[in-house]
């Protein structure tokens, strides 16, 4: 261990530690949780040749300010993110976010705001000293659960580095953004609860979503879906992706913090391919949903992950 | 067969039992829940993250880098549940309870006409079983209440309702882990924490499958569990 550490000068909204999330425990109350966007995950730890399950800061619109007050370490900033480094010795740069900058002591991150997006994440060479809860060291803040006793990071916090960065080395990535606002879907258990006009409402009509959306949840406003069977189900498992439609006709996308058992019937799931272009649509952004059968959505995801590990491969060392 | 297979998006499976709310319908999702589990704990079976019992509804996540809906069908079709024995680490619970703490009794007792006596007679002499844990992290749903006790959700949920609280609605029981808005018709409160985030080895006391009976406690016992 080092004793390199950072020092919170701000938190930022909605900073917390996050990794791949927890399994194995949703049949006791608690769900995976773990980061939001994963593809921005696998990048920020693949710069910095960091195992691809190791704890990150997420953080949510604006962003921490962090000072790191002794030792050196390599650092990256993944999403679609503005920030700035302050070095102590020279001047202040505009941040460039999928590359990897080193730190001395005395530096400091400022990450002023996620652009056009929500989530942002930031890592460090060989990962923050943190204590894992159940195998991960995930916040879930719902059940106070996680690192920093399951709260979001606050100000003053050290946050400590397992190892002290000497190489010089500098890494870009190369990742392919998508800015679509079409999210493909697969019909859900209850798609036959909702009558005909609204299955086609939600497939051919634009629905934005609302301020009332977290790591728990993303509500939509669009057509309210009438429920023509029954407007609750007996509650069963969730599965994060599920959009569900309680009496009002909005509809509700369970997100990563989701609870584990719901009651409200649910008109489609989430494909895989498209969780991270959706959780990271801000409020009032418009979306379209679009339904795909199993075999396109597995074909897409497989696709999807394929590229994701040739953006890895294609990492490159600059000068 | 005794259960119907679907897909739940492309990284999911729900397996359904029946549609009833019965401790039957019930064991068989527990007794796949647990064999399931121990396939993989052993590691006989690779890439589900999650598995949630509810009521009649066994719900499998999986990770789709590693496997498929194709997989978790052939797997689930291959498991015979009249063959799966509900073994294993069902618990017997005894759960201290002080009704002085109760917040509904005597609405209770003017809606159902009982005593309130006799009110927690009856839950104090019920076994319970555990349905299922979840909504929060180590919430209990607990059945089944005798139908003289039946009753709705408050018409207002109350905003707050302290942790330990046990609470009633329809046939069923729960134990709110940690304070929280709430509207069930709260009769009692237990000084045992059904949810710890510092035990990392068993931060849910509770789990599916277990049985609860209520000890009755009197106000000073209760203090002095929460003093240990």
């Amino acid at each position: 261990m080092s004793n390199s550490f950072f020092k919170v000068l701000r938190p930022g909204i909605n900073s917390t530690y996050q990794d791949k999330g927890r399994f194995g425990l949703q049949h006791l109350g608690i769900a995976a949780g773990g980061c939001m966007d994963n593809e921005s995950f696998s990048f920020v730890n693949a710069i910095l040749g960091n195992k691809e399950t190791e704890g990150v800061i997420e953080f949510a619109y604006q962003g921490p300010l962090l000072k790191l007050i002794k030792g050196r370490t390599k650092i990256a900033i993944t999403g679609n993110v503005v920030f700035k480094i302050i070095y102590s010795n020279t001047k202040t740069i505009d941040g460039q976010t999928d590359r990897s900058y080193n730190l001395e002591e005395g530096d400091a991150i400022d990450i002023l705001a996620t652009k056009e997006s929500v989530y942002g994440y930031l890592s460090v060479k060989g990962g923050f000293d943190l204590k894992p809860f159940c195998n991960s060291v995930s916040t879930l803040i719902k059940g106070k659960i996680g690192p920093n006793e399951g709260k979001k990071i606050g100000n003053g916090d050290n946050i400590f580095i397992k190892n002290e960065n000497t190489d010089k080395k500098i890494f870009l990535i190369h990742p392919a953004s998508s800015s679509s606002n079409i999210i493909r879907v697969l019909k859900g258990p209850q798609y036959q609860y909702f009558s005909k006009d609204s299955q086609k409402n939600f497939l051919s009509q634009n629905y934005n979503v609302t301020n009332l959306t977290d790591r728990m949840g993303m509500r939509l406003e669009g057509p309210a879906l009438k429920n023509i069977v029954n407007p609750n189900i007996r509650s069963e498992g969730i599965i994060k992706g599920a959009i569900q439609v309680p009496e009002d006709g909005q509809p509700i996308v369970l997100l990563t913090d989701h609870p584990t058992i719901g009651g409200y019937p649910k008109i489609a799931n989430v494909a895989s391919v498209d969780y991270d272009l959706l959780v990271q649509k801000k409020p009032r952004t418009s979306i379209l949903f679009k339904c795909i059968e199993l075999k396109e959505a597995e074909q897409l995801y497989h696709e999807k992950q394929k590229k994701i590990s040739k953006i890895i491969k294609d990492i490159e060392e600059v000068n | 067969m005794l259960m119907k297979l679907n897909n739940i998006g492309d990284n999911g499976v729900v397996c359904d039992f029946g549609n009833e709310v019965s401790k039957l319908i019930n064991n068989n999702v527990i007794k796949t829940f647990q064999y399931v589990r121990k396939e993989v704990v052993t590691g006989r079976i690779h890439g589900i993250l999650n598995c949630t019992p509810s009521y009649n509804k066994l719900i499998i996540n999986f990770d789709p880098n590693i496997t498929n809906i194709k997989n978790i069908f052939d797997f689930l079709n291959s498991v015979n549940i009249s063959k799966l024995n509900l073994i294993l680490e069902r618990k017997k619970w005894i759960i201290p309870i002080c009704y002085d703490f109760e917040m509904d009794l005597t609405d209770i007792s003017k809606k159902l006409k009982i005593e309130k006596n006799d009110i927690i007679k009856i839950h104090s002499q019920t076994t319970f079983y555990i349905y299922m844990v979840g909504f929060v992290p180590g919430h209990p749903f607990m059945g089944d209440l005798d139908s003289k006790l039946y009753l709705n959700r408050l018409e207002t949920p109350r905003v707050k309702v302290p942790a330990g609280s046990v609470g009633i609605v329809e046939k069923f029981c729960n134990i709110y882990p940690y304070e929280s808005p709430g509207g069930w018709n709260i009769i009692g409160r237990t000084p045992i924490k059904v949810f710890n985030n510092k035990d990392e080895s068993r931060p849910c006391l509770l789990s599916p499958g277990d049985t609860v009976k209520f000890k009755s406690i009197s106000k000073k016992e209760f203090g002095n569990f929460k003093n240990e």
